[in-house]
C-alpha cells in the first residue's frame, strides 16, 4: 500500500477504515496517509463519507474496523483490530494533539475570543492564565484579529468567527489539522480571509486534512489531493492530475464537470 | 385588633422562619439531587437513564399532598418513620428534585451538539465539557424556570402545616384560632409569601440580564 522506498513514515496513517450507519456503509475500506508538512485535500460528492472520515481521524465517530494512527498510535482504540475504547482521558490527551476547524465555527458563545483559545490552554496544556493569553494574543495576530481579543463570539462576522476557530485549533499546536468544509457556512465575499489564514499555516508547514468544495483552493494549497466516492477512496494524486479534465476516471469526471457547471 | 395581631408577631416570625428554613432545605437538596440527576438522566448509562426517567414521571405525576402524607402515614409501615418536619422536607424535596431534572435536561438538550464536539476537539475531559462549555451556557436556559421553580417551593411549602409542623401558614392559623381576625392575619400571610416572592423573581430578573449577552 504504501510506497517501500518512502522512508519517513506517514505522521496519519488511515488504514481500512469502514464504518457503517446502520444498513448504510459510510466508509469502505478508506485508506489514506498524511505526511508531516503535507496537505491533503478530500473533494467528492455529498455523502460520499468526506466529513465521517475527518471525524473518525480525531475520534468524534467511531468506526467498525480497521485503524487509525497518528504517529504509529492507535486513535480511539486500545490496540488495532480490538474494538476497546481508549478511556475518557485518553480520548481527550489524543484529540488535543489533532486539531479541528468546523463547518459551523463552533465557538463557544459565552467566551472572548480570547476566552476561546485559552479554554483548551489552560485547562488541557496546564498554561497559567497570563501565557494563555499571551499565545492567544499571538495567534488572533496572525489571524488578523489582535483588535478582537475581548469581543464575543456574537459580535464577530462569520469570517471572523471562523478565523479565531483556527486560532483555537493551531494554538494548541496539534501535529494536525483538520478542516471539514470551514468555508461553507460563509458569505462569498468572507471565503477569501478565512482562505488566506489557512494559506499562511500551509507555508508554515503545518500538516493537514482537509475537506472542501473550494476547487481552485484545493488546487492551489493541497499537496494531494483524495478524490471519495461512495465512502471509497475513488483517486489519490497531485492536484493537476485530479483535477485534470481528461482524468479516466469516470466518477471523477462526472464530478468534476457537474461541479464546474455549477460554479463557473 | 392590632395589639393582639402586633402581639402575635413574634410567634408569627417564628413560623416564618420555619417556612423559609423549609424553603431552603428543599430547594438546596433539590438543586443538588436534581442537577446529579438530570445529568445522568442526559448522559448516563442506560439503566441510569431508564430510572432516572421513571422516578421524574411517576413523582411529577402524584399530587404534592399525596407525597407528603404517603411519606409521613405509609412509610412507617416499612418500618421509616420520620419526623413531621423531616417528612415533609423529603417529600417536597422529592417533588421538586423531578422539576430540577426536567429544567436541567431541557436546558442542556438546548446546547449545540457543536458545543460538545469542538470542547471534545480540543481535548476537554468529559467534566471539563460539563462545567467549562455547556453548564456556562445552560445556566441561562436554566435560570427561569428554576427561579419559577423557587417560588413555588416557598409557596408550596405552606403544605407542611398540613403534618402540623409550625410554618408561617401554621403560626396564622392558630393566631386567627385564638383572635378570630382571619381577613388581616391572611392579607398580612399573603403579603409575607408575596415579599419574599417578589424579592426572588427581581433577584432573578438581574440574574437573567447579567447572562442575557450569551447569543448563538
Amino acid at each position: 500500500m504504501s510506497d517501500a522506498t518512502n522512508a519517513s513514515p506517514a505522521l496519519l496513517d488511515v488504514r481500512d477504515v469502514s464504518k457503517a450507519f446502520g444498513a448504510v456503509e459510510v466508509l469502505r475500506s478508506v485508506s489514506l496517509q498524511v505526511k508531516r508538512g503535507e496537505v491533503v485535500t478530500v473533494i467528492g460528492p455529498s455523502g460520499s463519507g468526506k466529513t465521517t472520515l475527518l471525524r473518525c481521524v480525531n475520534f468524534l465517530e467511531s468506526y467498525d474496523s480497521g485503524s487509525i494512527r497518528i504517529e504509529g498510535k492507535e486513535v480511539g482504540y486500545r490496540e488495532a483490530g480490538t474494538r476497546q475504547r481508549r478511556s475518557e482521558r485518553d480520548l481527550a490527551a489524543m484529540r488535543a494533539e489533532t486539531g479541528m476547524v468546523f463547518q459551523s465555527f463552533n465557538l463557544f458563545p459565552h467566551l472572548t475570543a480570547a476566552g476561546n483559545i485559552m479554554l483548551g490552554l489552560t485547562k488541557v496544556r496546564g498554561k497559567s492564565q497570563a501565557e494563555a493569553r499571551q499565545i492567544a494574543e499571538h495567534w488572533l495576530g496572525r489571524v488578523g484579529l489582535a483588535h478582537k481579543a475581548d469581543s464575543l463570539p456574537a459580535e464577530l462576522s462569520g469570517g471572523q468567527q471562523q478565523r479565531v476557530g483556527i486560532a483555537r485549533a493551531v494554538a494548541m499546536e496539534p501535529k494536525i489539522l483538520l478542516l471539514d468544509e470551514i468555508t461553507s457556512a460563509l458569505d462569498p465575499e468572507l471565503v477569501g480571509e478565512v482562505l488566506a489564514v489557512v494559506r499562511s499555516l500551509a507555508e508554515d508547514g503545518m500538516t493537514m486534512l482537509m475537506v472542501t468544495h473550494e476547487m481552485a483552493f484545493a488546487r492551489d494549497a493541497s499537496s494531494r489531493i483524495v478524490f471519495m466516492a461512495d465512502g471509497g477512496v475513488s483517486a489519490v494524486g497531485p492536484p493537476k492530475e485530479i483535477l485534470a479534465a481528461e482524468t479516466s476516471n469516470e466518477r471523477l469526471r462526472t464530478f468534476l464537470a457537474r461541479f464546474r457547471a455549477s460554479h463557473f | 385588633m392590632a395589639s393582639q395581631i402586633l402581639y402575635a408577631l413574634p410567634f408569627l416570625a417564628k413560623g416564618f422562619a420555619v417556612t423559609l428554613w423549609v424553603s431552603l432545605l428543599v430547594v438546596t437538596l433539590s438543586l443538588v439531587a436534581g442537577v446529579l440527576l438530570g445529568v445522568g438522566l442526559v448522559y448516563g448509562p442506560a439503566p441510569l437513564r431508564w430510572a432516572v426517567r421513571i422516578f421524574s414521571d411517576t413523582i411529577r405525576g402524584i399530587p404534592i399532598l399525596v407525597l407528603m402524607f404517603f411519606v409521613y402515614y405509609g412509610l412507617p409501615a416499612i418500618g421509616l418513620h420520620l419526623p413531621s418536619f423531616w417528612a415533609a422536607v423529603l417529600a417536597l424535596t422529592l417533588f421538586k428534585t423531578a422539576q430540577v431534572i426536567e429544567y436541567l435536561r431541557g436546558a442542556v438538550a438546548s446546547i449545540p451538539k457543536g458545543q460538545s464536539e469542538a470542547a471534545m476537539a480540543i481535548g476537554l475531559t468529559f467534566r471539563q465539557r460539563l462545567t467549562s462549555v455547556i453548564f456556562p451556557q445552560a445556566f441561562r436556559r436554566f435560570l427561569p424556570p428554576w427561579i419559577n421553580g423557587v417560588t413555588d417551593a416557598v409557596k408550596g411549602s405552606a403544605l407542611v402545616s398540613l403534618l402540623g409542623i409550625t410554618d408561617l401558614m401554621q403560626a396564622i392559623n392558630q393566631v386567627i384560632g385564638r383572635t378570630y381576625e382571619a381577613m388581616p392575619l391572611y392579607i398580612l400571610g399573603a403579603l409575607i409569601y408575596f415579599a419574599v416572592n417578589y424579592a426572588l423573581s427581581l433577584a432573578s430578573r438581574r440574574l437573567e440580564r447579567r447572562f442575557a449577552f450569551i447569543r448563538e
